[in-house]
């Protein structure tokens, strides 16, 4: 498969938005503009924005409380998910749910969890929907390492098995589940075996390699409207702490280094040049958008209206 | 008397009880070197090591029913839910198994166990991590309830909770956990028994009746009143199964005005049980004004911090209300 041009400007502006998103939420934090925490993906762009470039609008995605980069991989607007961020009224959910809980339908996100495994169960029903409405779209489960170990993740990929349901199971594993390593809360090493128990097909693929990601999930796509659901696990590392308050103990700096040599913005950028698909200049002018993208994110929140107390009780019941 | 804050009270109420009784084990997740979400458990790992401070994977309702099975089995748990939200994913376990063993199976077993998990808004979390779930779990028979207000309180109920025979589900409140009290010193064994409120504020014209983070809100309050001549009693339940009944009857008896209130939604909350208790009793025949009930407003917590500080109870709304029953 050789992608083209348009993708892979695609895929290397997302992921530069998804990084400077991140920076400056983390910013924002420390001039004290957000009050609760945020979960941040840098180092883990690839999987989101790779899996997600692939889909169609029509493709149901269940986020993480780890997915900026599985929101603007899905099309999701900028400026909207700053405000929400920022407890805007013109944030994606009104200011009421925050990056923990962000979702825009209209794009195909059904939704950011601050539930660990919370989207598992959910994305059986969404997949369930579209093969009674014989729809040619898939259903894709973001979740983590850890959350493999919640018993929603292991009834969901049962129930999605026995009933062929089209899911794509995303595992995002960063090695860690807050402190604790993968080593330390299962006895296997490749996440992706634990499809065989359900009967149905797993892959464990690099997670930082974003062109890789972008081809099987097309790939997965085809095989899953076919065959029913599968498992793809996507190995990577997150190089923030877990969130806003974590003084990092569980793990070592050199830890952290290696990783960060194995950066999947500068990857894809390597693959780029060497592919003379773009040039030097390109890039950068793409680096150069993506900034200025998050900077008119950021004023367009802060020239935005606090939610009002009056209605609070909208969206309660339907 | 020293001070210590509401996180370091929990602390040394599980270490000691830990050094006391060789059969107590603690598992939640992140609890170990990491020192749990909130830092409550920090410096146990290396006091009492990976045997009894058990990393689980992120699995509440295996943790759970694990802790229930060793209880039943002769060792004593503690089990740390993360965020009480997560109750939940837990609650099979909890209600249908341990709350439920030694009734169902004739008194043959039971099962000593503490389910600690911080409740509670007010950081910015929302919908998913702010809940104040005490309801669902007071409504199970065989399940205890204890909710504490104070360092001192955390400290004594911990302890009486973990030599209590019963499940006991221990909600501790976020917002505490930095906060200081007088706490008695380390030689002393400090026990509260489960089942006694407190009135941590004597007064003769009105009773509130609260627990958890909303006592110290109720206490500012009634400051603000006696600063008029009103003198409010504030009774803090700190139990919600066993409830002390005739601690909040004899304060309603005195003053003839009561309000009730919490920061779980009004509708389905505890605090419809703590009316019924007062209306119910010959507390009837002294009041002077129907009682009133003041919970959170019947909706999620909301992310923005304008809102999310407006869902619950606030001084504002306290003082409007005792207003309402002058
Ligand atoms: C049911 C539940 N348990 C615990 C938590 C607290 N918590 C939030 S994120 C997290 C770690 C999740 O690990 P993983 O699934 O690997 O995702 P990652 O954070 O590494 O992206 C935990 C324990 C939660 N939000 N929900
Ligand atoms: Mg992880």
């Amino acid at each position: 498969m050789k992608l083209s041009k348009e993708i892979h400007k695609e895929l290397y502006l997302k992921m530069n938005q998804t990084r400077e998103f991140e920076e400056t939420a983390a910013r924002l934090f420390v001039e004290g503009k957000v009050h609760g925490t945020a979960h941040f993906c840098i180092g883990e762009e690839a999987t989101g924005v790779g899996v997600c470039s692939a889909l169609e609008v029509e493709d149901y995605i269940l986020q993480t409380h780890r997915g900026h980069n599985q929101g603007i991989g899905k099309n999701m607007d900028i400026n909207k998910m700053m405000a929400e961020f920022r407890g805007k009224a013109t944030g994606y959910c009104k200011g009421k749910g925050g990056c923990m809980h962000i979702a825009d339908f209209s794009v195909g996100s059904l939704g950011a969890n601050g539930v660990v495994g919370g989207g598992l169960p959910i994305a059986t029903g969404a997949a369930l929907k579209q093969k009674y409405n014989k729809e040619k779209n898939i259903t894709v489960c973001f979740f983590g390492d850890g959350a493999s170990n919640e018993g929603a993740f292991h009834e969901s990929l049962n129930l999605a098995s026995v009933w062929k349901l089209p899911v794509l199971f995303v595992c995002t594993n960063n090695l860690y589940g807050m402190s604790t390593p993968v080593s330390k809360s299962m006895n296997i090493e490749d996440i992706s075996i634990r499809a065989a128990s359900y009967g149905i097909k797993g892959i464990a693929l690099d997670g930082n390699d974003v062109v890789n990601i972008y081809e099987e999930t097309l790939k997965a796509k085809e095989y899953i409207l076919e065959n029913g659901p599968m498992l793809m696990v996507l190995n990577t590392y997150r190089w923030m702490g877990h969130s806003k308050s974590d003084a990092q103990i569980y793990r070592t700096k050199d830890e952290v280094k290696e990783w960060k040599e194995k950066c999947p913005i500068k990857q894809h950028k390597k693959f780029i040049l060497e592919n003379k698909i773009m040039t030097e200049d390109e890039l950068v002018a793409i680096g150069k958008q993506a900034v200025e993208d998050i900077e008119k994110a950021v004023e367009f929140a802060e020239n935005s209206p606090e939610p009002r107390i009056e209605d609070i009780f909208d969206d309660v019941y339907a | 008397m020293r001070e210590i804050t509401y996180a370091q009270a929990i602390n040394e109420a599980m270490s000691e009880e830990m050094r006391r009784e060789k059969n107590l084990i603690f598992m939640g997740e992140d609890i170990g070197l990491y020192g749990g979400a909130f830092g409550v458990s920090k410096g146990m790992f290396e006091e009492f090591g990976p045997e009894r401070i058990l990393d689980t994977p992120i699995t509440e309702l295996a943790i759970t029913g694990c802790a229930a099975g060793a209880s039943m089995t002769g060792l004593r748990t503690i089990v740390e839910i993360m965020f009480s939200d997560f109750m939940t994913l837990a609650m099979e376990q909890l209600a249908n198994q341990a709350a439920k063993n030694r009734f169902q199976f004739g008194g043959q077993g039971s099962v000593p166990m503490v389910l600690r998990a911080p409740g509670g808004s007010g950081t910015g979390a929302a919908a998913q991590h702010s809940q104040s779930l005490e309801a669902w779990v007071a409504h199970v028979p065989g399940l205890k309830v204890v909710i504490p207000s104070t360092p001192a309180d955390a400290k004594g109920l911990l302890k009486a909770s973990i030599r209590d025979d019963n499940p006991v589900v221990f909600l501790e409140q976020k917002l505490l956990y930095r906060v200081k009290g007088e706490v008695p010193d380390l030689d002393e064994d400090f026990i509260i028994p489960l089942g006694k409120a407190d009135i941590k504020r004597e007064g003769k014209d009105v009773t509130i009746i609260t627990y958890g983070r909303m006592v110290q809100r109720c206490i500012k309050v009634a400051e603000e009143f006696a600063k008029d001549g009103v003198e409010i009693e504030v009774v803090d339940i700190r139990t919600l199964v066993p409830l002390d009944k005739e601690t909040l009857i004899s304060s309603a008896k005195k003053t003839g005005k009561v309000l009730v209130v919490h920061e779980a939604c009004q509708t389905g909350g505890f605090g419809g049980e703590l009316v019924s208790v007062v209306v119910e009793s010959d507390a009837f025949f002294y009041l002077d004004a129907p009682v009133k009930r003041l919970g959170g407003l019947d909706v999620p917590i909301p992310y923005n911090p304008g809102l999310e500080a407006l869902v619950v109870p606030t001084e504002e709304k306290i003082t409007a209300a005792i207003k309402d029953l002058l």
